[in-house]
């Protein structure tokens, strides 16, 4: 008779749930950032039209849809990177922590909402200094060194880094510079941190690193990420919007939106039956 | 590198392994309620039903949720389809578990037919298969699934035998008929129990190799 290996019965195991939605705990969730009604343009052109949505604080948001639905449109408003596109117009209300974004000194508020870019954009420094830039210019809280570690640490590269902190960033890989463009973003603590495709230009591996990096980063902030490969928000996102045309289609919880979709219009771009 | 979703792959293995043991306990308790003529066993048996129908939903949820969310490949893949099909086995493993335990709350209030030989043979056997197919599952042990399967024409066997037997004493004697039936019938059941333990089997075969065996007598050997 062989031996059984299994959880023996007089354990307390956790209580059966039948459905997803009902085992994601949505206990305590806020939004850190919320988006009411923005209206975007450039010029005469609208892009964007009444999109009302939240970006839940601590957990990983991700915006898709077909090109030119206005993703990346909306995702720089969240850090007001539309405000150097001349002729751009947001119309509307965006709050972080329930104050107005456009209140706020503009520099100020870009140290509490970071952003990542699709192609990794090192300075060109040492790795160190990439990273110690955005410290040098805004203090910080502990030795300099200590903080680069830290950063680079969070961002899952100090110890490929650690025995090269002065050589040039642009020595690393792909998607190595990317983690380091992480790192210095997350340098200066940022509450938000957004990302504008930030593997469309690396390989799978790389992408696999950097999709476990930002499941692991929601625990230091609020993430919110544009792509448009579909299956890496299903992989990494706790909630996904689904924009069109310039409007939200449908925002809701990832594992719903994948299995059980809202709207048709979803369904049809998520089986890839257009976009 | 770890991957996040291969905490959502335990936790569904640990998920459908408490549903095996909850299906183990069902059988053995269910044959015993018959063979000690326990009516609190067989209540306690109906009473638990609801877990493995509950965790059968839940296990399906999850399933659903890592194929849409994740794009599993190979044997991650293998595994989920195989956790698929292995949960409704289990279920009905269950339901089974159950039919054997409302006969038991019948058969005892007749007088014993006769003494119990061949249905604690049957059952020992049908239970071990049940554990053994759970053990392949855990173990992703292909030899100990073929022993499983090998098992299944011995309980087939015993099913015929004890539905002969107990023909010959429903033909000599009227009065047990309904009783014989009744172990008829649980036998029945047993046998059922141990076609979906060789399912089990099967799907861990599959889910090993990648080989799909249903089917095909050849390779049971």
């Amino acid at each position: 008779m062989h031996a059984t290996v299994r959880p023996a019965l007089s354990v307390n195991l956790p209580p059966i749930v039948t459905n997803a939605a009902a085992r994601e705990t949505f206990a305590g969730l806020t939004m850190r950032m919320t988006v009411s009604k923005v209206n975007f343009f450039y010029g005469s052109k609208q892009t964007l039209f009444d999109v009302s949505m939240g970006i839940a604080t601590n957990k990983v948001t991700s915006l898709i849809g077909p090109s030119g639905c206005g993703k990346s449109t909306l995702l720089r408003t969240l850090n007001r990177m539309h405000e150097t596109v001349r002729h751009a117009r947001l119309e509307g209300e965006i709050l972080l922590d329930g104050q107005n974004i456009l209140a706020q000194d503009v520099t100020a508020y870009r140290r509490r909402v970071g952003m990542v870019f699709q192609r990794p954009n090192p300075f060109p420094k040492s790795i160190f200094d990439n990273v110690a830039y955005g410290l040098r210019i805004n203090g910080s809280k502990l030795p300099l060194a200590e903080a680069v570690e830290k950063s680079l640490r969070h961002a899952a590269l100090w110890d490929e880094v650690k025995d090269h902190l002065q050589k040039s960033a642009y020595e690393l890989s792909g998607g190595q510079q990317q983690r380091l463009c992480i790192a210095r973003a997350l340098a200066v603590e940022p509450e938000v941190l957004l990302l504008d495709e930030p593997c469309s230009a690396l390989d799978p591996i790389s992408t696999a690193k950097i999709e476990e990096l930002l499941v692991q980063l929601k625990d230091l902030c609020t993430i919110a990420i544009v792509t448009h490969n579909m299956q890496q928000a299903a992989r990494v996102s706790d909630f996904t919007a689904f924009l069109l045309i310039g409007q939200l289609i449908e925002f809701n919880p990832t594992p719903q939106l994948f299995t059980t979709p809202a709207d048709p219009r979803t369904e049809a771009y998520i089986t890839g039956r257009f976009g | 590198m770890e991957r996040h979703f291969e905490k959502d792959i335990n936790e569904l293995k640990e998920r459908l392994l408490w549903m095996g043991s909850l299906a183990e306990r069902a059988v053995h308790q269910s044959v015993h309620a018959v063979l000690e003529s326990d009516e609190q066993l067989a209540n306690r048996v109906l009473a638990e039903e609801d877990a493995i129908n509950e965790l059968q939903m839940e296990v399906d949820d999850r399933v659903v949720q890592l194929l849409a969310l994740h794009q599993l490949m190979a044997v991650d893949l293998r595994f989920v389809l195989a956790v698929s099909r292995i949960n409704n086995d289990l279920e009905r493993i269950g339901d089974q578990a159950v039919n054997i335990a409302q006969g038991a709350l019948r058969v005892l209030r007749h007088p014993r037919v006769k003494p119990y030989v061949d249905l604690p043979r049957m059952s020992e056997l049908t239970e071990e298969m049940v554990r053994s197919a759970l053990n392949a599952v855990v173990r992703r042990d292909v030899e100990l699934a073929q022993k499983v399967l090998a098992s299944d024409d011995q309980v087939d066997h015993y099913r015929d035998q004890i539905f002969r037997e107990l023909l010959t004493y429903m033909m000599g004697d009227s009065s047990v008929v309904f009783p014989a039936f009744e172990l008829i019938l649980v036998a029945k059941n047993l046998e059922r129990i141990g076609d979906h333990a060789t399912n089990i089997a099967e799907d861990v075969i599959y889910l090993v190799q990648g080989q799909d065996i249903r089917h095909n007598t050849v390779d049971r050997r």
